[in-house]
């Protein structure tokens, strides 16, 4: 994981204060996940670059474990990556994850484009957490050097931001 | 929002399990799982670097079982606070460790008994799960600290990324600050420091 080295980060991904842009994205062959019909409660996208990586060292095995303090914050976490639905169906059957992996497989990289984080040269995205509040509005954003997991401690923070009263931030 | 990542979030404290002395100016916390092998490869490189700083290094192991992929880690690292209980958890962690690949509820047992504890009443405290608070709070403390996999190392309550011992040793040396006079260089002799590299 760490031992990657890691290639320039963009500066690209899209900032906190933005409108995180709109999509559409299969969860399944019969299931598609819209990300405004989230409005109402906090979404964490995890742009990640591919399924079936080492397990240990493995952020979404970790997000997995997760599942209580994420629901304690009331919010959706969703994964995405630009591998096909039957091989998300597949990861996520083996690894038995509680959250969706949405198939950024066609257009290419399309959502991962609008929100900064596609690698043009490698073809996938980036390893990039994005916290979106109730109102669909980015409220933290981050990249990690892409060989290098990092870890869901910017997600709690960000998530207990938004949690307090508004007057406090 | 302006968010610091990888910064340890509950400082090592008296709840801990550590070696070495209490006003060490060097710690090294691990979070780590009695299931993960790279946990297991990584007691011979905590050993060693133990070894290398002597005094001036407290080392301290917090819990992060990642109980989806490794169903014994939580029944395991509750074996390891009641052994803690009874002054054996080093030894406890050894040895579980060192039988990770046969490891089931029998064995964890069996490594109690071998450690002269009482398997009825390590029996009773995993069936009314009796530690499972600490080891959960150890869990959370660790997330909200950034661990990402394990092991996760934290050298002076910042996160370090892999576990090689080349590394370890040369963020340790980086760290400034005075050193005892059994400093880096009172250690094994055979150690080559940050120079291997």
């Amino acid at each position: 994981m760490a031992m990657t080295p890691a290639p320039t980060p963009p500066t690209s991904a899209l900032p906190q204060g933005t409108i995180a842009p709109d999509f559409t994205l299969p969860a399944a062959v019969d299931k598609t996940v819209r990300l405004s019909e989230l409005r109402g409660r906090p979404v964490v996208l995890a742009f990640y670059p591919a399924d079936f990586s080492p397990v240990c060292g493995d952020q979404l095995a970790v997000y997995n474990e997760m599942e209580e303090q994420f629901s304690a914050h009331r919010a959706h976490l969703l994964a995405i990556s630009v591998d096909g639905v039957w091989c998300h169906g597949a990861y996520r059957q083996q690894r038995n994850l509680f959250f969706p992996l949405l198939s950024d497989f066609h257009p290419h990289g399309q959502v991962a484009r609008q929100y900064g984080v596609y690698r043009p040269d490698d073809g996938i995205c980036e390893r990039a957490l994005f916290v979106i509040d109730d109102q669909g509005k980015i409220r933290w954003s981050f990249v990690s050097p892409i060989g290098e997991n990092p870890g869901a401690d910017g997600i709690f923070a960000a998530l207990e931001q938004l949690a307090r009263p508004r007057g406090a931030r | 929002m302006a968010i610091i990542q990888g910064r340890l979030k509950t400082p090592v404290n008296s709840a801990d399990h550590a070696l070495g002395r209490p006003d060490a100016p060097l710690t090294l916390v691990e979070y780590g799982d009695f299931q993960c092998p790279h946990c297991a490869a990584a007691v011979p490189i905590v050993a060693g670097i133990r070894e290398q700083f002597g005094d001036d290094l407290l080392v301290v192991y917090r819990h992060f079982p990642l109980s989806k992929v490794h169903p014994l880690a939580r029944p395991a690292a509750e074996a390891s606070e009641f052994a803690a209980e009874h002054h054996v958890f080093w030894e406890m962690h050894d040895a579980l460790f060192a039988r990770q690949r046969q490891l089931n509820a029998a064995i964890i047992l069996e490594i109690a008994a071998g450690l002269s504890l009482d398997t009825a009443a390590l029996q009773t405290a995993l069936d009314t799960a009796r530690y499972r608070q600490k080891v959960q709070d150890n869990f959370a403390d660790g997330m909200r600290s950034g661990v990402n996999g394990t092991p996760t190392f934290f050298i002076n309550g910042r996160r370090h990324a892999g576990y090689q011992q080349a590394t370890l040793v040369e963020a340790l040396l980086k760290v400034p600050g005075p050193r005892g006079p059994a400093g880096p260089d009172a250690g094994s002799p055979s150690r080559t420091g940050a120079d291997q590299v």
